[in-house]
């Protein structure tokens, strides 16, 4: 087996490693991603590809030197026998493993090959030379051959001979030996080595020789000596930060002490202007990069303040001669040199320029004239568009300058939008000319009609007060500048103002208002004079001046700001101080019609609205249905904008009035007392009410009665908080309840009503829920609290018809353990409110419980526990809830309230079935009353 | 209008009561059945929803999220999400199986009276007491709806949705079908607030139960009287009403304890079965076989044509 094993191993050639086979189950290892791999050495620390002296700190064993122990010192030897031989230490003595490396500072794996290596002999060579020297026939001939072998030189000095150098010479260009001859200026003392090349003093021997002219000689074989004495303690070569250099940017230039100290620090600040030319820049070198440090990699570099910005411009001119704001020579250059093809096309008038633009002079801004004043006034500068170059004309006109020739080209008069619809440009959004282009046709007619209102108005106006002066002013010689009142305009052309005209800046004084209106006007019309003639003869000089100049800026204000402001601006989603609202377009309406036809049952065309709705473009998507109005974004029903304060667009329901049946004047009560007129009607309400007035109305009167004044003062401040039906219809419910006492006085009601009563409440309350939810008395409450929630409900919303309480089961009087549910119910109407239908109320969660026989006094006092209890936690849950401080105050008023209900229900349980009709509190009636919706089955 | 035949009904009605479900989470507020009828949801009054194998009796899953009592509740067309809306005003998108709550929409303002989700169940659909129908998307992460439907003037008290309708009743007394095909409203005036409107199977008819004690059986298109159906008493509680599994019969909540069935066709009361004291709050039909759930109280009856026999002898 084994050899058979082992020849087949001969048969196989493997290459590399083998993967260590997969154990069962095993999932194959993922290669380790680039990332996290990581180099170690062969202690198994993190390797660093350079040791402590090529720039890291991280030495040694856990940064101590080499070993757990530390640093122990070399010199230092134990035995007797060897001591301290080797005393001498290199600088590998310091040195990790590391910087003897391969790629430490030095290595001591590689060695120069013989080649390379000067004076070293090939050992082959020399084997052979002693061999053959053996063999000579006379010994120690080789001697000779010793003598007389050429030195083998390495390969740096034959490329040197060969390039013409000779030993003993310096290596550089020949050189003359005439420049050396003169002799530095005996008045300046030169320190150090950094004179020209060659220039040492040792020369001077030679001056005397004779020197052909055209001789030139090698430079003297001499390694430079730096003989600056080191008198810092930096390290070796360490050049810092030279603060000269780094800010006035000299850099290059030694700083030269002797020159610079006879003009003191001044000539230091002055240094700068003359070096703006040259680059800033930070040579030098600061610090090392640390161990810790991640980037290491550019730590020689050096940084030049060059690299930044130090002033916010476009690109230095270069020259220096022109400041930031001087004109661009060099881009409009660049410009003009572009080849710039149009290819659109062309308009009449216009040709394409055979010619690129000439690049603009720079003219030397002009010497200023000794009176000027470096204050600016500005001119009104107006934009030349079509629409204001009227305006711009007569401003300019009336400035006092030269009219310009408007051309006579049809070019001239094309603005750069109309430029733009020529040329088949799609115009840009954001800059429509005017803000009125941005309105509804409807509101342009709107507006239309708005200003010729207006204009009307004014002409009356003025036409009063002109007749008044003409009737004042007729003995009185005419003004002189009667010409000038041609602004008698016929009201129509008031219609034809500017738009401008639409900013009413004088809007509080007409007759101004006109009067800048008809400015505008003659300005279109390019009237000259149209400042002076609009102005109102009959006012002073003063005033007109003053009214002029209003005008002139008011037209510039209003005019030429449109088109720039309106791409600044978008248009507001709503309106917000209009006195117009969105209401839907179609109402239901008509409601009175449809009872009827209801009433007739009529069903169909009668009582169907049809309305045109959109559906959201999403919903139709997710119903997989298309879109029925493609192009509509409506969505919705569609709207249309009515007066705001309309009582119409809130009047959504049918007022009582629509109903057929006539109103007592008990069931207007609620309406009188809901103190909220804004809330929604419900429905509840007017069918409650045509429903049971009649046979209750009186019992809602005596109800009302007895409740009295304490209840009438708790009142506002429970129908604050509610907002449905606070009082009234509790009054209602009362009613209800007393509905049947009156009538029948009611035997006692059977014991299967009391046995669900007690059984539904116990059971629910303390085993089962208890067993279900694990016994947390949250539980409990909520259990308890939806337990009430439909008495609670029914007494916010429509009290059930009389004859739902004439029901074999209802007309028991009301039962006193029921009572103690009241202060709960009353909380739960004060916290919310109910629209519509109800939720049933739940009395018997548990059938189980109802087949036992319950005790009635046993079951009482569960009962009763459990309402005392819940209600303490009633009035922990609530405090715990955050509400506002004029809740709290609401909320501290009623509890009182409710505290006394509770006391009373207690008491009252003894004496109920005493209790007649008459006898009960009226609190204690609405009490039951409530509850009552409990008894029903 | 061709409906069906009426089927001879006396096997048909499910009057046998099958199971009890004592559900243990206060008062069954709604019973749902889920889209295939093998299983049903219970929304409590003590804020959770539980979903059921009703003809067994078995609870398979609560789940507690709501903050307040859960009002009603719907399951999706692949059984995998719930959604259920509650008195917190939250509609709540369920995970069914892992029981968490994948979202919750908030945005109502008042207490969520029904929900439902569309076809496909990308959308949620929920009305409220603050008369608004919100249109909830399941699909992207957009915390508003994407459309709310707030025309009605009082609060909708029953959404049903359709592939491409959506139908909602309000108390202001209408009756709205919001057609999302051809882009139109339709309002029907009934006058009496709505409890619950439900779609005939057929898709031809809605039946509308108000407050008058009275249900309807409106043509969907014009909105005529096709039948009305009186007999039961409805006059103050959100009750449900639907029709048989068939469309022959149409089926009523009562406020006396009892389920009404009517013929469809004739109108006359066929059924009036005693289900148990007290209001009979909600009720769910099998969507192909005569089975009825009833929900009084705090518990939930899972009711069978009388020919039926429990299979396998499931407890």
């Amino acid at each position: 087996m084994a050899a058979r094993h082992s020849d087949s191993d001969e048969d196989l050639v493997s290459y590399g490693t083998g993967l260590e086979p997969l154990e069962e189950g095993e999932r194959p290892k993922k290669p380790i991603p680039l990332q996290d791999q990581t180099v170690r050495d062969e202690k198994g620390r993190y390797k660093r590809f350079h040791g402590a002296f090529s720039g890291g700190f991280s030495a040694g064993y856990f940064n101590t030197v080499g070993s757990k122990e530390g640093w122990t010192p070399s010199t230092f030897v134990s035995s007797r026998q060897n001591r301290a031989d080797k005393s001498v230490l290199g600088p590998e003595d310091f040195m990790d493993e590391e910087d003897l490396s391969e790629f430490g500072i030095a290595p001591k794996a590689i060695v120069t090959t013989d080649d390379f290596a000067s004076k070293t002999k090939d050992r082959i060579r020399e084997k052979a030379r002693q061999l053959a020297a053996a063999t000579a026939p006379i010994p120690g001939a080789t001697l000779l051959d010793d003598f007389v072998t050429p030195a083998k030189l390495s390969v740096g000095f034959e490329l040197l001979r060969k390039m013409g150098w000779k030993e003993g010479q310096g290596v550089g260009p020949r050189v003359k030996r005439r420049p050396r001859r003169q002799k530095p200026d005996p008045g300046v003392k030169i320190y150090g080595c950094a004179l020209p090349p060659g220039g040492s003093e040792g020369s001077e021997d030679e001056d005397d020789d004779y020197l052909p002219d055209n001789v030139t000689f090698a430079p003297k074989d001499v390694t430079p000596v730096d003989f600056t004495p080191k008198d810092n303690v930096h390290g070796l070569a360490y050049k810092g930060l030279d603060p000269h250099q780094a800010l006035f940017g000299t850099s290059g230039e030694r700083f030269d002490l002797f020159s610079g100290a006879s003009e003191g620090a001044g000539s230091l600040l002055g240094d700068v202007g003359l070096s703006k030319g040259r680059k800033l820049g930070i040579s030098g070198q600061a610090f090392g990069v640390g161990a810790l440090e991640e980037e290491d990699d550019d730590i020689y570099a050096t940084e030049t303040l060059s690299k930044y910005d130090t002033v916010l411009k476009d690109e230095e001119p270069g020259d220096g001669l022109y400041g930031w704001t001087a004109p661009r020579q060099y881009k409009s250059q660049k410009e003009s040199e572009k080849d710039l093809r149009y290819v659109g096309k062309i308009l009449d008038g216009f040709s394409l320029a055979s010619k690129p633009l000439s690049s603009k002079k720079i003219y030397p801004p002009p010497q200023l004239p000794r009176d000027y004043r470096p204050v600016h006034y500005f001119r009104p500068v107006v934009a030349a568009s079509s629409e204001n170059a009227h305006l711009l004309q007569v401003l300019s006109e009336s400035a006092g300058k030269a009219a310009h020739d408007p051309g006579t080209h049809s070019r001239h008069q094309l603005n750069a939008s109309k430029r733009a619809e020529l040329l088949g440009e799609t115009p840009m959004k954001g800059s429509a000319t005017s803000v009125l282009e941005f309105l509804s046709q409807k509101d342009k007619e709107r507006i239309k009609e708005v200003k010729q209102a207006t204009d009307l108005k004014a002409a009356q106006l003025k036409a009063r007060s002109l007749a008044q002066s003409a009737l004042s002013s007729g003995p009185q010689p005419s003004p002189p500048d009667a010409g000038r009142s041609s602004w008698h305009l016929p009201p129509g052309a008031g219609a034809a103002t500017t738009r401008a005209s639409n900013f009413r800046p004088f809007a509080k004084d007409p007759e101004k208002q006109k009067r800048y209106e008809e400015f505008l006007v003659h300005m279109k019309q390019g009237q000259k004079d149209a400042l002076d003639r609009c102005l109102d003869p009959s006012m002073t000089e003063w005033e007109r001046g003053r009214e002029r100049d209003e005008f002139a800026r008011a037209a510039l204000l209003y005019a030429p700001s449109r088109s720039t402001l309106s791409s600044r601006f978008t248009h507001a989603k709503e309106e917000d101080d209009s006195d117009q609202v969105e209401v839907p377009r179609d109402q239901e309406n008509d409601v009175g019609d449809k009872q009827s036809a209801v009433k007739m049952k009529m069903f169909g065309k009668l009582t169907r609205d049809t309305f045109e709705w959109h559906p959201d473009k999403l919903l139709c998507k997710r119903f997989n249905v298309p879109d029925p109005y493609p192009d509509s974004t409506l969505v919705g029903l569609p709207r249309v904008k009515r007066d705001k304060y309309s009582v119409f667009n809130f009047l959504t329901l049918p007022e009582t009035a629509a109903l057929p049946t006539t109103q007592t004047q008990s069931e207007k009560v609620p309406q009188l007392q809901g103190p909220d007129k804004s809330r929604k009607p419900s429905r509840w309400d007017t069918s409650k009410q045509e429903k049971k007035e009649d046979s209750i109305s009186e019992f809602l009167s005596l109800a009302r009665s007895k409740v009295g004044p304490p209840k009438q003062e708790s009142s506002p401040l429970v129908s604050k908080e509610k907002e449905c039906m606070p009082e009234s219809l509790s009054d209602k419910v009362a009613s209800k309840g007393v509905d049947p006492q009156a009538e029948g006085g009611g035997g006692r009601p059977s014991m299967d009503l009391f046995k669900a009563i007690f059984a539904s409440s116990s059971d629910e309350k303390s085993s089962s829920s208890e067993d279900e939810q694990g016994g947390s008395e949250d539980d409990q409450e909520v259990t308890g609290e939806a337990d009430l929630q439909g008495p609670q409900e029914t007494d916010l919303g429509e009290p059930p018809p009389v004859a739902q309480a004439l029901e074999p089961a209802a007309p028991q009087e009301p039962a006193p353990p029921l009572a103690p549910s009241f202060p709960i119910q009353k909380m739960q109407i004060d916290e919310r409110e109910e629209f519509g239908p109800r939720l049933p109320p739940v009395f018997c969660p548990n059938a189980r419980q109802k087949l036992e026989e319950p005790q009635k006094e046993k079951h009482r006092k569960n009962k009763e526990k459990h309402k005392t209890k819940k209600e303490h936690k009633r009035k922990k849950e609530k405090k715990k809830k955050h509400r506002k401080h004029k809740h709290k105050s609401k909320q501290k008023n009623k509890k009182p309230e409710r505290s006394s209900s509770s006391e009373s229900s207690d008491s009252s349980d003894s004496q109920s079935d005493e209790e007649g009709a008459g006898d009960v509190s009226p609190g204690e009636l609405l009490r039951r009353l409530k509850c009552l919706p409990l008894r029903r089955q | 209008m061709a409906f069906p035949e009426p089927k001879p009904r006396g096997p048909e009605l499910p009057q046998k009561r099958l199971k009890t479900l004592d559900c243990g989470q206060g008062a069954v507020r709604a019973v749902r059945f889920n889209v295939d009828g093998n299983y049903c949801l219970t929304c409590g009054s003590d804020k959770t929803l539980k979903l059921w194998n009703p003809l067994r009796g078995t609870l398979l899953r609560t789940y507690s999220g709501h903050g307040y009592e859960v009002l009603d509740a719907a399951g999706s067309f692949d059984n995998s999400n719930l959604c259920s809306g509650g008195g917190d005003k939250a509609v709540v998108l369920w995970d069914v199986a892992s029981g968490q709550v994948v979202r919750k929409f908030r945005g109502h303002a008042g207490k969520v009276n029904t929900v439902q989700f569309n076809e496909e169940a990308t959308v949620i659909l929920s009305g409220s007491i603050d008369s608004s129908i919100r249109c909830w998307d399941c699909r992207s992460r957009r915390p508003e709806p994407v459309q709310t439907l707030d025309e009605a003037k009082d609060g909708i008290s029953s959404v049903k949705v359709s592939d491409h309708e959506v139908l909602a009743g309000s108390v202001d007394g209408r009756v709205r079908r919001y057609d999302l095909r051809m882009g139109q409203l339709f309002s029907d005036y009934v006058g009496s607030p709505i409890t619950c409107t439900c779609f005939s199977r057929d898709g031809q008819c809605t039946l509308v139960s108000s407050l008058d004690s009275t249900l309807r059986l409106l043509d969907k298109d014009t909105g005529e009287l096709l039948g009305e159906y009186t007999g039961h008493k409805n006059q103050e509680y959100k009750l449900d009403c639907c029709l048989s599994e068939r469309d022959t019969h149409v089926v009523s909540c009562s406020e006396d304890g009892k389920v009404f069935f009517w013929d469809l066709v004739e109108g006359s009361l066929a059924l009036a079965l005693p289900v148990g004291r007290g209001v009979v709050q909600s009720l769910a039909y099998h969507p192909t076989e005569p089975c009825l759930l009833t929900a009084v109280g705090g518990s939930v009856h899972c009711w069978r044509e009388e020919a039926y026999e429990t299979e396998g002898g499931a407890g």
